[in-house]
């Protein structure tokens, strides 16, 4: 495979990571680490299938892959969305600030903002989307429920019990 | 919800919500949502919050490929990250040494920028409180404002973007350094506190820079110089928060070369 074949798919790369990320930096970081596997891997892919599905596959790992590096001390099921973001810290601006949207996808756990983005931005079918990210369809379906109505709270300034701090 | 009707799954409002639905099944889920009020609710809020994805996010497909994801150009690429390197040490090790360390890393800016963060600190001041013309080209024009100046200075510029920091960019106007053109941006918090980056030209790059800090009145400035292009990040914040906000800045303008 060439850099020319990959190159029609960066542009979408580059939004989903944007949104996955935030920070433009990190998030073209994380494009490039997703190119350069995928040039590697290239023997991986079947040429009958979908190449930007299996980019996306590639940065959802590549991307676990860095979460778990940083979150070492951290159980897996973190990584599966059922924990909160280590880094939301629920103060009473909490609700204020998660009006905008970026800040509300922040304070979605990682494994929810996944499905979100994949599903509402990238447009990926829930099968597809579960295929990038190794789920069930079924989890995927949930996943979506809980994202969706964690933003539409955040969104609304509504408290958001989840992300509560345990004291 | 009448007799007879099943009530919606929660796929289908996804799927009504996400427009995945032939017209037949589209007009009975439909149907369906005009008696269960709040499943319709939750559709729509899901339909929202898409298209406000797009609206935030999909300005990034129209931007030009950096051309450093080609990894044929990779030598470049670790050019980029050692001076990324040089610039994160001197964050660590910079606040943590403290005054010695900060007095060690330099002290005599290049000669065509001694003047650097004073000129920035005062067009800092003069133009942050102005209310109805804080810049003169709009941060919606954006690709113009970066053509004009990048023209106007004879370098190719970038904008940062500051949004992770919670600084929108509201726009940029050329200036009058001491003996040639300059560049503001200015960047604004929902709340109304602004930043602004000052950008000068040289004829020739040579002798990079860490960064320094200045404080000039009650304003707070970081500056550094990268090739032709010497920088001045200014702001009535804390020196810690001023440094994050540089750096971010220098890697994505690192980034771009």
């Amino acid at each position: 495979m060439k850099f020319e074949e990959l190159e029609a798919h960066i542009p979408r790369l580059r939004r989903y990571a944007l949104a996955l990320m935030r920070d433009r930096v990190e998030a073209d970081d994380l494009v490039q680490d997703t190119l350069e596997r995928a040039l590697r891997k290239a023997s991986l892919w079947r040429r009958d299938s979908d190449l930007r599905a299996w980019l996306f596959t590639i940065m959802h790992n590549v991307h676990v892959n860095r979460l778990r590096r940083e979150l070492r001390n951290v159980t897996v099921p973190e990584l599966d969305g059922e924990i909160e973001n280590l880094s939301v810290d629920a103060d009473q601006d909490a609700a204020l600030e998660a009006r905008d949207l970026t800040a509300a996808l922040a304070r979605l756990p990682v494994g929810l903002r996944s499905v979100v983005l994949l599903v509402g931005l990238e447009q990926l079918s829930y099968q597809e989307a579960a295929s990038v990210l190794g789920v069930p369809v079924g989890t995927v379906m949930s996943r979506l429920s809980r994202g969706r109505e964690r933003l539409r709270a955040l969104m609304s300034g509504e408290p958001v019990p989840h992300l509560r701090r345990v004291k | 919800m009448s007799e007879g009707r099943r009530s919606l799954t929660v796929e289908e409002i996804h799927s009504y919500a996400d427009g995945r639905l032939d017209a037949a099944r589209r007009a009975e889920v439909e149907a369906l949502l005009s008696e269960d009020p709040d499943a319709a609710a939750r559709a729509e809020a899901y339909r929202r919050q898409n298209e406000a994805l797009h609206a935030q996010f999909d300005g990034v497909l129209e931007e030009p490929v950096p051309a450093h994801f080609d990894p044929r150009l990779r030598s470049a690429r670790r050019r980029t990250l050692v001076q990324r390197a040089a610039v994160l040490a001197w964050l660590v090790i910079g606040p943590a040494a403290g005054w010695l360390a900060h007095g060690l890393i330099d002290r005599s800016p290049a000669p065509e920028f001694a003047l650097l963060p004073r000129a920035a600190a005062v067009a800092h001041a003069v133009y942050t409180p102005e209310v109805i013309h804080p810049v003169e080209v709009a941060a919606e024009q954006e690709r113009h404002l970066v053509q004009w100046l990048s023209k106007r200075l004879d370098a190719p510029l970038r904008v940062p973007d500051l949004n992770a920091f919670a600084y929108a960019l509201v726009g940029g106007r050329l200036l009058p350094a001491d003996d040639g053109p300059a560049a503001q941006f200015m960047y604004q918090t929902a709340q109304g506190v602004r930043l602004t980056l000052y950008v000068r030209a040289r004829e020739a790059g040579d002798g990079d820079t860490a960064f320094r800090y200045a404080r000039e009145g009650g304003v707070s400035v970081l500056y550094w110089i990268d090739g032709r292009l010497g920088y001045a990040l200014s702001g009535e914040v804390e020196r810690t928060e001023l440094l994050t906000m540089a750096e971010a800045v220098y890697r994505q303008l690192g980034l771009s070369g």
